[in-house]
């Protein structure tokens, strides 16, 4: 008698819960698009990664293609490991540069993929050979501060010289 | 002066005493609706009523505060964000705040004061009016018949509230950030999904509002269960059901926030 009534209220209720969670993964999480239906793994190596990340995005052109995959040390050459999971809709030649950049002044690093001229095309597993290491903020800053300052006693030194006898 | 000096320790010692009294009863309670649950899943009608008690009858405060914390989220968020001049990142600002922390404890704290109030007087009551006494005379368990189903009510209740809250105020910061501010559609969209990772934040959210779903149904039972039968007595209970299911909340909320996020 009432049960059916309540049976529709709870009903709806439970509905309206189940697509909210569903619009919260869809529309407001990546679920959706953050899932590479099929990748292949390559890897690279490079001097310092600054402040990469698993799951960083990995862009061609400004295109995502992949993600990062993992990161590991390598202490053989001391270099990190960096593994990027590829669209498989997308192939490379094999001598593209792979460059760890930032999105902006301050954003998340990416890494960036500049195609070469190779007709042959990254496999699965393969090794990307030319890459580029990420620019650290700080290190530049104090290069820059030291040329300042080697520049300067460079200048001041002819300045002072005559007035030594 | 040795009975001023007894006086003073029985002072201090009866409260402790009693306190911890009331928490072992409150675990041996907790454990028996676990232990008796049994049943009353098995009566799923019993649990739909009061689905219907706890979530349906919550959901129009649920929605209209959901909107209403979205629309400050983004008023808030624009003006703030402006000043860096990131205005763009205000879907990252309100999703995250609302799937993350708003969602779950404020519509906890709705919870507890709209579903949770209405579970302590109707088993204070019910125990005033010796209803519960008279189940047990008829050889029905008062824990599988009238306590169980109303815990899990609340439990199934409360990650649905959550969920709702927050996409109906991520529905708000939308109305307020693009419609009314003029924030670009697509940028708040897409920078929201690229910020908002479904099993990081969202199912972690979930599980935050299934935690104090557990907690308030527990707290708010256990009160009303415990309640003296007089009025006076419903009516305290009552009382500390909000109060201390609100402090259960923040406090816990800091604890699982920490666990989830920081990973101590």
């Amino acid at each position: 008698m009432q049960r059916g009534v309540l049976d529709l209220w709870v009903g709806l209720f439970v509905a309206a819960g189940l697509v909210a969670l569903v619009m919260l993964a869809f529309k407001v999480g990546n679920i959706g698009t953050a899932n590479m239906s099929d990748t292949y793994s390559v890897t690279a190596q490079f001097d310092n990664i600054g402040g990469l990340k698993v799951r960083a995005p990995v862009k061609s052109a400004g295109v995502v293609v992949g993600r990062v995959s993992s990161i590991s040390f390598d202490d053989k050459t001391y270099e990190a490991t960096v593994t990027l999971g590829l669209d498989k809709r997308y192939t490379f030649p094999k001598d593209t540069i792979a460059a760890i950049l930032t999105a902006g002044l301050l954003g998340e690093q990416y890494v960036g993929l500049d195609a070469g001229g190779s007709d042959k095309k990254l496999a699965a597993g393969d090794k990307i050979q030319i890459t580029q290491s990420a620019i650290v903020l700080e290190s530049l800053i104090s290069q820059f501060l030291f040329n300042k300052a080697a520049n300067g006693s460079a200048k001041s030194e002819p300045a002072s010289a005559p007035a030594a006898p | 002066m040795m009975g001023a000096v007894g006086r003073f320790f029985a002072a201090i010692g009866h409260p402790v005493i009693d306190g911890i009294e009331r928490l072992g009863f409150a675990s041996r309670f907790f454990g028996l609706i676990l232990l008796r649950s049994g049943t009353s899943l098995l009566r799923f009608g019993l649990v739909i009523r009061e689905i219907f008690a706890a979530g349906v009858l919550s959901m129009l405060i649920i929605i209209v505060s959901g909107l209403f914390v979205g629309m400050v989220l983004g008023l808030q968020g624009y003006r703030t964000l402006q000043t860096y001049g990131s205005a763009d990142s205000l879907g990252v600002l309100v999703a995250l705040s609302l799937v993350r922390e708003l969602g779950p404890v404020v519509a906890a704290l709705l919870f507890a004061g709209r579903a949770g109030t209405a579970m302590t007087t109707e088993v204070g009551l019910m125990k005033t009016t010796e209803q519960l006494s008279a189940l047990s005379m008829m050889a029905v368990d008062p824990m599988a018949r009238v306590i169980a189903p109303r815990f899990w009510g609340g439990v199934i209740a409360m990650p649905l509230l959550a969920a709702i809250f927050s996409a109906v105020g991520v529905f708000g910061g939308y109305l307020v950030g693009v419609v009314l501010l003029g924030v670009d559609d697509g940028t708040f969209w897409s920078q929201m999904q690229a910020a908002v990772d479904f099993r990081e934040d969202i199912l972690n959210g979930v599980f935050k509002s299934l935690i104090f779903g557990c907690v308030i149904s527990a707290i708010a039972l256990f009160e009303g269960y415990d309640a003296p039968p007089t009025a006076e007595g419903v009516s305290r209970a009552t009382t500390r059901t909000v109060v201390t299911s609100s402090l259960a909340i923040l406090a816990l909320d800091f604890v699982l926030t920490a666990f989830m996020f920081i990973g101590v």
